[in-house]
């Protein structure tokens, strides 16, 4: 009884058309937009220098065969965005905003870490205390400050970006607080072994540690409902209340989640150093954690996520910057170029340009099966 | 252009990825005549109104407008407006954030300067013409939704407009606000206005119209004269096949019997809520139909709604088949076997970008808990038995629910909390705003189901639609309960005289 | 049916006089700012009772306001610029490059500046408004291009010489009747430069723009809804296109006006400036839904957020996390009010 006449197979006759709208198809698939870009740059790359794909095993400074190549760096790297882009979707998705003080609390979790580590004496000989407990310590701490987060954003009900600027003011400040303002430096290995080798594994550990995340998310996702609540809370929180799912507490969760997130990266952070320096650490990363969202093509308004695509895009940075790198751009002029590739590839994948494009496709392919059958 | 058109529309075509919306339409609008557009959920009236407004552009056909010999383009309702085309939607399209004087010139305004005591001068004149109760300095935000429609309706008539165009504006309209409204279209008819109405109301279109066109599966099925065309012929057309009898509907399907001495299914004692509703008594005995009545805003939404928890409830009882429970949020209703269809489809019901699926299993999923979720064979299996049960016209049970019609949104809904297999089902005007092919089978389906044993609570603006359905009515006033009515009391009469009061009675 | 329709008209009447979100929002700054300033007076002492400590914060943060006000108009549409702090930098840069290196004089350089502004309006304002790119992610990326052009145009941080500048940034514009005695006796005139004017005078212009003109009343109706714009027959597209324009501009102007004040260009310089920006502008009741702002309270939002930074610095902590913390606890509460004023006046509705 609808007019909303389905057109059915039969009308779109012709095998010209049918191509079309593979391609269609796939252009229109979320996770396009990051695979895109990441083709872009591989095949840039394959083109001006295909050494870039090279990887080598060579001895490090210990002494253990590791393997290094541009590709190992930018997986090594990307770690902590990954990580972080994790949390970052499921909050957006949720609460249709971003947390802007992630970088901070990177900070705050990376002190809480050392000072759990180094006691009293800001350089100790020894751990005083155990990694894991130092580890254990800074997750709750991150966890508290998500909350924080969460509060502001899902009880009383204020902008994600605006609640989250309180601790993005505040957080190194707290960091360095936290530590007297002295800058605690691990001298045990062991705890180096996190960001850097395990010795006599030749890939770097983050890699696994992110690698480990993304299993821990997968799982989660597959056996929650975590998913489908925070896109009914995202998409509609009038009718997911309605529904029985608590749409505040469901923002406040994801917040949380993000700060488990933050926990892990400060961890990676502090360990690639064993040391922490508070107003640079993981500076900017919050900026590049919502890119890596973007990019995933995932809508910043919130509402419907695609977590592959964000973890994706978040690699499709790092890739970038060390491409950029290799090239010897100054690390000082590099957000200029870095600009550029995001305008070009948001541009791209802008609703409106992608139906003007696949638009200009529909005349284009007719007339190409043309040419071909005659 | 014909003799005395002052709007011609030639062979409009409007396709979305995948559906026809419109195919070939034509439609002519007559200097100083009010023109219904008639057609079910889905037959492309609304789309056929946002071409005309500019928010869609079409994909064929032409457009004329007295006084202009080409065919327009319109671009934007900017444009449409130029062309003094003025419309009112069916949702409040005004900024809640500006003041009602603002809302009523923002847009429309010659010169680059607002001139506020002016604007707020001329705003007073007309809300005092029309006795809107609302200042010109108040922020729009702060009115009611009634309020606010009329500000809307005041905004366009005020316009020089050659054209107006109403879509639905009176479904959140009470008796007089429509009395008021009428009187109006009568007055800018006399001027020569074209009038272009589109409601869900027969009544309605009986009373103003003088011409109707009827769409159907996005084609134009005939433009009538009024006179000519009887209420059957008219719903006929509309639905595309003959009507059977809508009032035997009751008296066809087998009855529940109903055990008066058996504990009722739900029984509420002074339960209130912070809506702002008297405290109330209610029950409801397995099998029962019974219904909330009342004007809007009389609080029988509200009265529903503590029932389910959705509001916070602040004090009262509530006993389920004898046991007292607790009832704080919709959770605790559902766990306890009750399902709310609420009343706003788009702000409550749907959850717009998800899938059909998901917006089936959701109540279902929520109620076996976080960490056990279905399996994607399970929900599909769920999902296409009831699109199939009720049978909702979609693409897939992949498609989100937000590109499907009125209608079907809202038999996804209730296929939501059908299979969440509840014992007390709410149906908040289940067939608001959803043509009468629809309207029937969700009536069809309410008694089949009480027929089963399931206890139905049914609210509807329509009161015979009640009558068929219902074997005892709750009547508001005020947002007090003021009657129960049952038996021989149910007649229409009855009902219209206990909701209007003591002194009409 | 009766009964309703007195009902109704008695809530209408109730709420009838109720203040405006923003003007409510806009009151509760100014008061802050005065309980703030005169607690400091009183608790603090003579340090803020000399008027001159006032035109200081002023004087200091004259190129803050412009950009507040810039933001502020941002938000009220309903978007966001985060580049304003980076323009900023590359506008003081590029002014310092013109001026020393280019030999320009000064009215080159304020039109530098303002192509500056211009260009990023332009190009920023076209990918929100009419490739409807979301602007944070718009801006984000305009703030990287710009904090790396300022590396490339110079990677340094050199102080300009150029004469006729040097002249116009000392020049002092003395407020008769403010100024005070010094230690040795002697009297000491109040003054502001002339970076404050400009400032001042952006402040009334922007207030009628947004209070008296069709596109500034289109600002609030786009922030509030901008479908409901749309249907009103307001150009949405062209409207965001401005609010971004405008911000842009203001950021050159009030990168200008910094560069004035600061004499010198480095990649450093206005580094946070947006969020200090978003700060004042939240203090001062804008909110970033939209809809909701006044540039009145823009002006006593960054005049807050500067008062409370010199008291905390004038309570002897003046280590920078102490500045931050309080910052941001000053931003918390402001919030809290907002949310719980916002929400209560919605119970009082309902």
């Amino acid at each position: 009884m609808t007019a909303l006449k389905n057109i059915t197979v039969d009308d779109i006759k012709g095998s010209a058309k049918k191509a079309g709208n593979f391609m269609l198809g796939l252009v229109k698939k979320q996770i396009f937009i990051p695979i895109a870009a990441l083709l872009i740059l591989v095949i840039f790359n394959l083109i001006v220098d295909p050494s870039f794909f090279e990887i080598t095993l060579s001895k490090n400074s210990a002494g253990d065969p590791v393997f290094s190549g541009y590709l190992i760096t930018i997986l090594d790297n990307a770690s902590e965005l990954a990580i972080l882009a994790i949390g970052m979707t499921l909050v957006t998705a949720a609460s249709g905003g971003q947390d802007i003080s992630v970088g901070a609390t990177i900070a705050i979790a990376g002190s809480v870490m050392l000072r759990v580590l180094c006691g009293t004496d800001s350089r100790p000989e020894t751990l005083q205390a155990p990694i894991i407990v130092a580890f254990l310590v800074c997750c709750v701490v991150s966890m508290l400050f998500g909350a924080f987060n969460g509060a502001l954003v899902a009880y009383f009900k204020i902008q994600p970006m605006v609640a989250t600027l309180i601790l993005f003011t505040a957080g190194r400040s707290i960091a360095a607080w936290i530590n007297n303002n002295e800058l605690p430096v691990i001298k045990d290995p062991s705890f180096g072994y996190y960001g850097n080798f395990i010795p006599g594994v030749p890939v770097p550990t983050p890699v696994f540690l992110a690698i480990a995340c993304m299993i821990v998310i997968a799982l989660v996702l597959k056996f929650t409902n975590l998913g489908l609540y925070t896109q009914a809370v995202g998409i509609n929180s009038h009718s997911s209340r309605l529904n029985g799912i608590d749409p505040a507490f469901i923002k406040f969760l994801t917040y949380v989640i993000l700060g488990l997130c933050v926990a892990v990266s400060g961890f990676i952070k502090v360990s690639r150093l064993s040391s922490i320096n508070y107003s640079v650490v993981a500076k900017d990363i919050e900026m590049d954690a919502i890119l890596a969202v973007a990019l995933g093509g995932n809508a910043l308004s919130g509402g419907k996520f695609n977590m592959p695509a964000s973890i994706l895009g978040a690699y499709v940075i790092q890739f970038l910057t060390t491409t950029l790198f290799k090239f010897n751009v100054d690390s000082a002029a590099l957000p200029a170029y870095k600009a550029i590739v995001v305008i070009i590839l948001v541009v791209l994948s802008a609703p409106i340009v992608r139906e003007k494009l696949s638009k200009l496709w529909k005349t284009i392919a007719p007339k190409k099966a043309a040419k071909e059958a005659n | 252009m014909q003799e005395g058109a002052v709007l011609e529309m030639r062979g409009i075509c409007k396709y979305f990825p995948g559906v026809r919306a419109l195919e070939n339409v034509d439609f002519t609008l007559r200097e100083g005549e009010i023109h219904a557009l008639m057609g079910e959920n889905g037959a492309g009236k609304s789309t056929l109104i946002k071409v005309l407004t500019g928010v869609y552009p079409k994909d064929g056909g032409q457009i004329y407008i007295k006084g202009r010999e080409k065919a327009i383009t319109l671009k934007s309702p900017e444009d449409a407006q130029k062309h003094g085309i003025s419309t009112v939607y069916q949702e409040i399209t005004l900024c809640p954030n500006l003041t009602v004087a603002e809302n009523m010139y923002i847009g429309r305004t010659k010169g680059a300067l607002t001139n506020w005591k002016k604007m707020n001068a001329d705003a007073q004149k007309l809300l005092d013409s029309l006795a809107i109760p609302a200042s010109p300095t108040q922020q729009l935000g702060s009115c009611s939704i009634a309020v606010q429609q009329m500000v809307a309706i005041a905004r366009a008539v005020d316009m020089e407009c050659k054209v107006l165009i109403l879509d639905e504006p009176t479904s959140s309209l009470d008796e007089q606000e429509v009395a008021k409204l009428f009187k109006l279209m009568l007055d800018l008819k006399a001027k020569g206005v074209g009038i272009v109405f589109v409601t869900h109301f027969l009544d309605q279109v009986y009373e103003v119209c003088d011409r109707i066109t009827v769409l159907r599966d996005g084609k134009l099925v005939g433009e009538y004269v009024i006179e000519d065309l009887p209420r059957v012929m008219l719903v006929s057309k509309m639905l595309g096949k003959e009507l059977d009898d809508l009032s035997d509907i009751k008296s066809e399907s087998e009855t529940y019997e109903i055990d008066e001495n058996e504990a009722c299914v739900f029984e509420a004692d002074q339960l209130v809520s912070n809506a702002g509703i008297s405290p109330f008594d209610f029950t409801i005995h397995k099998g029962e139909v019974n219904g909330f009545t009342g004007l809007l805003g009389s609080g029988r939404s509200e009265c529903v709604r503590a029932i389910f928890g959705a509001d916070k409830v602040t004090g009262g009882k509530v006993m389920m088949n004898g046991r007292k429970v607790r009832i704080n949020k919709p959770l605790d209703a559902m766990k306890n076997g009750i399902s709310y269809l609420p009343e706003d489809r788009k702000r409550d019901g749907i959850v717009g970008d998800l899938s059909v699926r998901d917006n089936i299993i959701l109540a279902l999923q929520v109620m076996k808990g976080f960490f056990r979720p279905f399996t994607r064979a399970q929900a599909e299996a769920f999902a296409d038995e009831y699109i199939k049960l009720l049978d909702i016209k979609t693409a897939s049970s992949d498609t989100p629910i937000n590109s499907l019609s009125g209608g079907n949104q809202q038999k996804v809904i209730l296929a939501r909390w059908l299979l969440a297999n509840p014992v007390y089902l709410i149906l908040d005007e289940p067939t608001r705003g959803i043509d009468i092919g629809t309207k029937i089978e969700i009536q069809k389906l309410v008694l089949k189901l009480a027929a089963e044993g399931k206890s139905i609570t049914f609210i509807s603006s329509e009161i015979d639609e009640m009558l068929r359905t219902c074997s005892r009515l709750v009547v508001m006033r005020d947002r007090k309960v003021v009657a129960e009515l049952s038996g021989e009391d149910l007649t229409q009469k009855k009902i219209m005289a206990t909701i209007a009061g003591g002194e009409e009675q | 049916m009766f009964l309703k329709k007195l009902s109704n008209g008695k809530s209408e009447l109730k709420s009838r006089n109720a203040l405006s979100d923003t003007n409510l929002l806009l009151i509760i700054t100014i008061s802050v700012f005065f309980i703030m300033y005169i607690s400091a007076i009183v608790f603090l002492g003579s340090g803020f009772l000399k008027p001159q400590a006032f035109f200081n914060i002023l004087n200091d943060n004259a190129a803050l306001i412009i950009l507040s006000c810039g933001m502020s108009i941002v938000m009220i549409s309903g978007g966001i610029d985060i580049s304003v702090g980076q323009v900023t930098a590359l506008v003081c840069m590029s002014c310092a490059v013109h001026l020393d290196h280019n030999g320009g004089n000064v009215l080159t350089a304020f039109l530098l500046a303002l192509m500056i502004g211009l260009l990023f309006g332009l190009v920023q304002g076209f990918l929100v408004s009419y490739l409807e790119i979301q602007p944070f992610i718009v801006t984000l990326a305009g703030m990287f291009f710009a904090k790396g052009m300022t590396t490339i145009v110079n990677a340094t941080q050199f102080n300009v010489v150029h004469e006729g500048f040097q002249e116009l940034k000392n020049t002092r514009i003395y407020v008769p009747g403010m100024g005070s005695i010094n230690k040795i006796g002697k009297y000491v005139p109040a003054y502001v430069e002339i970076g404050v004017i400009v400032a001042l005078v952006l402040v009334v212009a922007l207030f009628a723009l947004l209070r008296w003109t069709k596109l500034g009343r289109s600002f609030y109706a786009v922030g509030g809804n901008s479908h409901s714009a749309n249907m009103l027959g307001i150009n949405v597209k062209r409207t965001k296109f401005m609010s971004h324009m405008l911000c842009s501009l203001l950021a050159g102007i009030g990168g200008f006006v910094y560069f004035l004040h600061v004499g010198s260009g480095s990649p450093s310089h206005a580094s946070g400036a947006e969020m200090n920006a978003i700060a004042s502008s939240i203090i001062g009741g804008t909110m970033l839904t939209g809809g909701v702002g006044n540039i009145v309270g823009t002006l006593f939002g960054v005049l807050s957020l500067n008062t409370i930074k010199n008291i905390v610095s004038s309570l002897g902590l003046d280590e920078a996390w102490w500045t931050n913390i309080t910052v941001a606890g000053m931003i918390c509460l402001f919030l809290l009010i907002q949310s719980i004023v916002l929400s209560r006046k919605n119970k009082n509705k309902a």
